[in-house]
């Protein structure tokens, strides 16, 4: 896919926090596409980056954090240096973002109406009433009943996975290009979480809306993701179709996390683990940041490994690829 | 939100029969104030006249039996001193408070919440960190050494404003007040700002405290995902979460404005109800001093009562408690 056809084009891009015990680096160097009505699973374990980046792309980093190196493609236009007017003319307009805790991302002192009418009002001049009718639509599309009535409630008197259909509905209501999914199922339970994931599949099938599903949870991609973006210490290590990464991840880490994940075939068995920690983005150490906690780390991790194309459509970072079929 | 008002009432009620009898027994043990009514060289017939008069020969119990009694028809006793209904003497000076305390209120708020607000906005800018430092002077300073000084300079040195008295006043509303007519808006000015300093510097420390908490939760991230403008986020995303702590402390706070007031009126001779109260103090005026306390308890329960009306306005969670209780 090129470039210019692309929704969504992330180019090297590193955000950095100026900290005052030294610069962390969240994000540093990565690249990626998502195509129209694609979905990617950027997943990767706490302090991976993943989330730094969905926040990089809305250009939403808290200081001390910056973008400093990179670009981000917004159809073929540079997100980074945007005029602060255009950028803001372009959140939750083109690109929308659903964020992790349901029960923090609506303001309790306002209710569902004002909170959707708003973002309709912000990007496009209709009356009040249209904005209404297209928050009723936007609730009703994402399976909340008698949406007229709710539309007058407050966030508390929503269960967490209703605050977060409001939410969803919230992202939809511009009919974006993009949605940014930072973990929205987490907090939800199981059931709830299946929901959330067909309808999102749906959404993005039906209206050709791109996403990025960030997640540290590979079970939720594999059913849901076209494709996958590893992520670790602020760098992809491995990219590639969904099944062809879950049956043949070449990476040490991707075949560490989906060797954790607990299978019928694992049952009775002791599950897999990761040795170590994810390592602290303080002063890392050159090299391949996985070495450490790597089982076939060698001589030439302590260089940097550069991306590598092993198989068809795969990206990766590792000198020691694993080949072979996964365990 | 009936049954909410109602049962508030009732608590209310019993508050204020407590305290009456409390204020009642405690003004009874002070002093004795035909002392300083009778000429020191009248006779003992005299004296038992006079305080026959007054009803003081009565047993205390007895006395605050006739107090409730006349209390609830609405007559709080005469003053021994002027021989006036004494909630007649208070409500004259009243409209004279309340402008004062009103007054330094709103300069509190109109000045105290953008003030907060930019500086937890951006803490580390010198503005902020100078806000900040005013604030800690508002908190420490004694309010009639201010006062003082604030008479010193802007009525006596430079002359700009004047010193003392209400001014000019007119009706409003069956109240005389002076902020309606220029000269008497320029006698409410010093004694307002020096009533208003504390405060001001409160609310400056509520709002900054708030907007520094409110302006990292999610909520406020997600309103500027959504694509909102920065002035939208900060003045309804943002102050509507700030309001509720500060409209909650300021209600309250206002029953210790018009208390506190006591010391701005003397120091800027403002004729309210403070300076009646230390008067009456002073020549041991039991009806005065007892109506005054009672109107104060009664001006405290009620603005707790609208203080939490206002909470549940301002946050919708409040309602639902209210619903299920």
């Amino acid at each position: 896919m090129a470039a210019a056809t692309a929704t969504l084009a992330v180019e090297g891009l590193k955000t950095h926090f100026f900290t005052k015990a030294g610069i962390v680096k969240a994000v540093d160097g990565v690249s990626f596409e998502v195509g129209r009505g694609e979905i990617m699973g950027l997943v990767g374990e706490s302090g991976s980056g993943k989330s730094v980046t969905g926040f990089s792309i809305m250009r939403l980093v808290d200081p001390p954090g910056r973008v400093v190196e990179g670009r981000i493609l917004h159809n073929g236009e540079d997100v980074v240096g945007m005029d602060g007017e255009r950028m803001r003319n372009l959140r939750g307009n083109r690109i929308a973002m659903i964020f992790q805790d349901p029960m923090m991302t609506l303001n309790p002192v306002l209710r569902i109406e004002t909170q959707m009418v708003e973002a309709v009002l912000a990007h496009s001049a209709v009356s009040k009433e249209e904005a209404r009718a297209m928050a009723r639509d936007a609730l009703g599309q994402v399976g909340i009943p008698s949406p007229d009535e709710r539309l007058r409630a407050y966030p508390h008197q929503f269960s967490g996975g209703m605050r977060q259909r409001v939410a969803i509905a919230i992202a939809l209501l511009n009919k974006p290009d993009l949605i940014i999914a930072d973990e929205p199922t987490t907090a939800l339970d199981v059931t709830i979480q299946g929901q959330i994931l067909y309808e999102a599949q749906k959404l993005c099938r039906e209206t050709g809306t791109a996403m990025i599903w960030i997640t540290h949870d590979l079970a939720v991609v594999a059913g849901l993701a076209d494709r996958i973006c590893v992520m670790y210490a602020g760098r992809i290590v491995e990219q590639g179709e969904t099944g062809d990464i879950l049956d043949r991840p070449a990476h040490p880490y991707t075949r560490g996390l989906i060797g954790s994940v607990p299978s019928r075939n694992t049952r009775g068995g002791r599950l897999f683990q990761i040795p170590g920690m994810t390592p602290s983005l303080l002063n890392l150490a050159p090299g391949c940041a996985f070495r450490e906690r790597c089982p076939v780390a060698g001589d030439a991790c302590i260089v940097e490994p550069e991306t590598t194309y092993p198989l068809p459509g795969r990206e990766l970072r590792c000198h020691r690829p694993q080949l072979q079929a996964a365990p | 939100m009936t049954v909410f008002v109602i049962r508030r009432l009732m608590q209310s009620s019993v508050v204020v029969a407590v305290m009456s009898l409390l204020v009642f027994v405690g003004v009874n043990i002070v002093g004795d104030p035909v002392d300083m009514l009778i000429n020191p060289e009248a006779d003992q017939a005299e004296i038992e006249r006079v305080m026959r008069d007054l009803g003081l020969d009565r047993p205390v119990h007895e006395q605050y039996g006739y107090f409730v009694v006349n209390a609830l028809q609405g007559d709080l006793g005469k003053s021994f001193i002027f021989g006036e209904p004494a909630l007649q003497l208070i409500v004259l000076r009243m409209p004279a408070t309340f402008e004062l305390a009103i007054a330094a209120l709103l300069i509190a708020v109109v000045l105290g919440i953008p003030l907060g607000v930019l500086a937890g906005l951006r803490p580390e800018a010198k503005s902020s960190k100078a806000i900040m430092a005013g604030s800690i002077l508002g908190f420490s300073l004694p309010s009639f050494w201010v006062g003082i000084m604030m008479i010193m300079l802007f009525a006596v040195m430079l002359g700009w404003l004047p010193s003392t008295g209400r001014g000019d006043t007119v009706p409003f509303l069956g109240m005389q007040v002076s902020f309606l007519t220029w000269d008497g808006l320029q006698h409410l000015l010093l004694p307002a700002i020096n009533l208003s300093l504390f405060k001001l510097s409160l609310v400056i420390r509520l709002a900054r405290a708030g907007t520094r908490e409110v302006i990292h939760q999610d909520y406020i991230k997600f309103a500027r995902a959504k694509g909102l403008s920065e002035s939208r986020v900060v003045l309804v995303h943002l102050l509507k979460n700030i309001m509720i702590p500060v409209v909650t402390v300021l209600g309250l706070e206002f029953g210790g404005l018009v208390a506190f007031s006591v010391v701005t009126e003397t120091v800027f001779a403002w004729p309210g109800m403070g300076k009646l109260i230390i008067d009456s103090l002073h020549e041991l005026d039991r009806p005065v001093v007892v109506a005054y306390l009672m109107i104060v308890v009664l001006m405290f329960v009620i603005i707790n009562l609208l203080v939490d009306i206002i909470y549940s306005v301002l946050d919708p969670r409040v309602r639902l408690q209210d619903a299920s209780a």
